[in-house]
């Protein structure tokens, strides 16, 4: 698979995170806490080429109801919404940014997110940066590193089951309405 | 809800995939039996078929009742997910279909269930697809059957008819080494006994007909991956797929992007999806899927040790037993046991052998003279008289099913009633 590829993928093959870093950056309860209280997301490196996994991404959140702010300085709108060339740029408070770059990227990606005062970070599944993810933990940020914010809206309202994904879910509780 | 945890299997038998329903809360898994479902609205419908949205479309292509099956499959096999099929014939041709184009080729173990045989040899010779057979046991007969065109490695875990145990760990490293994914039809050990993906397989598929539905009511099949398989040089999982807009599964749902496919595309055109009401009798049967199957492989390590010392008896061919060729590669991959199938073989006295199994078969009151296998109840088979009655014993010979052969299914009988009725039988066959 060639880097680029891999980067974007929505669901990539790598592994690498250890036991420790998951519980840390794709912790179930902090992943749950984005998806419910988020209302705005700022996706950098959204692409508007329909097929593309950041596309799919962008605009399955939209249908869940939440803003996307495309952030792409080669697209003026994207999926309908108004395209900003950086994060600074973006006049509204921002809940969480959804960054599909590659790892490399991601150290002045975070330096941006810090600055513009967003209250969690979400490296895409592939983006893997440590310093990168570790100076958003110093700053007071939510982050999450290594997984992608559609599969996980999926795992917990129930429609990744619905094509069959373990989901890893086991509960004998009650569901409830909503997310 | 709680952080997640690693539960044990037998939860995972009772609980995974199922939460009870906001609504009704239903504790057991409801009966979805519907064909379709109502959009929200033409937005939400198009993101569903463009699949951004995954959701419930059309029965042939997803049912809650079944999603429920296929979650619980994918977790007790550890894999990424699952797609139910209409039979474990449906389910290992999903997976060939989807994975193969024309000219592509597969090396098989030889050592296969003859369904599978006739379906790898005959009709994916009619999709241009060859396939070399190869006997099993020895690795390299493995690697000296891939060639460039290979696209699948396939085996059995437990073989019919000789029962032999596949090396999985063996053929998985030959198959990581070529970049050619692994398929295991596991369905004689079910995921109790052996869970393939955890050795290196990257595919399972089963014929849940048999132990995990384990009622013999309901055929069904279903595939299960690993999610861990590199697609990239896989042009049907790689490429851009133009029934849906161009597409690239593998780009986009990585490690589902076999499963997506094998579901959107595959299941979707060639129509053998499984009844949302097999999906359910299969869930009940998972559910006591661990106490079943210790059950049978303690009533047929009783039965293989009572033929192996019956006078009437010239060979049992069960990995179970401590001189068999593949008891060390049982006690590695089916430590609890290797299943609740195999053959035997009756004495051949002075008599025509066939006729005499005809009599055994004839004489037989507790066990159940079917073609199949994994049923709570003890089952039989001559196949001389029966599936191979057209050949001559010959031919019978070299197909490894000689006139003397019969094959059980060790069901969840009292073993005494059983032994009693084996005995019992086996003299009448040699008066």
């Amino acid at each position: 698979m060639g880097l680029r590829q891999r980067l974007t993928t929505e669901q990539s093959l790598d592994r690498t995170l250890s036991a420790e870093e998951k519980t840390l950056f794709k912790h179930a309860k902090k992943i749950q806490a984005i998806l419910k209280g988020a209302k705005t997301v700022a996706m950098v490196g959204l692409s508007n080429k329909s097929e593309r996994p950041s596309n799919f991404v962008a605009s399955y959140l939209l249908s869940e109801g939440y803003q996307v702010i495309p952030v792409n300085p080669r697209a003026t709108e994207i999926l309908g919404q108004k395209s900003y060339p950086d994060l600074k740029s973006i006049p509204v408070p921002i809940d969480v940014v959804d960054v599909f770059r590659a790892p490399a990227a991601c150290d002045a990606i975070i330096e941006e997110v810090i600055e513009v005062g967003a209250k969690a970070v979400w490296l895409q599944l592939g983006v893997i940066n440590r310093n990168a993810a570790n100076a958003a933990l110093d700053a007071g940020l939510t982050v999450v590193m290594d997984a992608c914010l559609k599969i996980e809206h999926g795992r917990y309202n129930g429609s990744l089951h619905l094509v069959g994904m373990n989901t890893g879910i086991i509960s004998a509780r009650r569901a409830k309405i909503g997310f | 809800m709680s952080d997640k945890k690693d539960f044990g299997f037998e939860t995972k038998m009772l609980h995974a995939g199922h939460i009870p329903d906001a609504v009704t809360g239903s504790r057991a898994v409801p009966i979805y039996q519907t064909t379709s479902y109502v959009f929200d609205s033409p937005d939400k419908a198009a993101q569903l078929f463009e699949l951004k949205q995954y959701g419930n479309i059309y029965t042939r292509i997803n049912n809650p009742t079944t999603a429920v099956f296929e979650e619980r499959m994918a977790a007790l096999e550890n894999g990424t997910g699952a797609l139910a099929t209409a039979s474990g014939m449906a389910a290992q041709f999903t997976t060939l279909m989807t994975l193969l184009r024309p000219g592509d080729e597969v090396v098989a173990s030889s050592h296969l269930y003859g369904g599978t045989y006739t379906q790898l040899e005959h009709t994916m010779k009619q999709l241009h697809v060859k396939v070399h057979f190869v006997e099993p046991t020895d690795i390299k007969n493995w690697e000296a059957a891939i060639t460039p065109k290979t696209k699948a490695l396939y085996g059995e875990t437990i073989g019919n008819p000789k029962g032999s145990i596949l090396d999985i760990e063996n053929v998985a490293a030959l198959a990581a080494s070529h970049s050619i994914p692994l398929i295991i039809d596991s369905t004689f050990a079910s995921p109790y006994l052996c869970r393939p993906l955890d050795h290196g397989a990257n595919i399972v598929v089963h014929s849940a007909t048999k132990f995990i539905g384990g009622h013999g009511s309901s055929i069904g099949g279903v595939i299960v991956a690993d999610g861990k398989f590199d697609f990239t040089n896989y042009p049907s999982i790689a490429d851009p797929t133009a029934s849906y807009h161009n597409l690239k599964f593998f780009e986009t749902f990585g490690e589902y992007g076999f499963l997506m496919k094998a579901r959107t595309v595959t299941l979707r055109d060639t129509g053998a999806c499984i009844s949302p009401f097999n999906s359910f009798l299969l869930i009940q049967g998972l559910e006591t899927l661990s106490l079943r199957m210790d059950r049978h492989v303690k009533n047929a390590l009783a039965v293989a040790t009572f033929l192996k010392e019956h006078p009437q008896v010239a060979w049992v061919n069960y990995a179970g037993l401590p001189d068999s060729p593949f008891h060390d590669l049982a006690k590695k991959y089916v430590p609890r046991g290797p299943g609740a199938v195999f053959s035997f073989g009756l004495k051949k006295g002075s008599g025509d052998v066939r006729a005499k199994g005809k009599k055994f078969i004839e004489s037989l009151d507790l066990f159940s003279h079917l073609a199949n296998i994994g049923d709570a109840r003890s089952l039989v088979i001559h196949p001389a008289s029966t599936t191979h009655q057209q050949l001559s014993n010959a031919e019978l010979e070299k197909a490894g099913v000689g006139p003397e052969l019969i094959r059980l299914s060790v069901g969840l009988e009292t073993i005494e009633d059983l032994l009693w009725d084996l005995d019992n039988a086996l003299q009448q066959s040699s008066l």
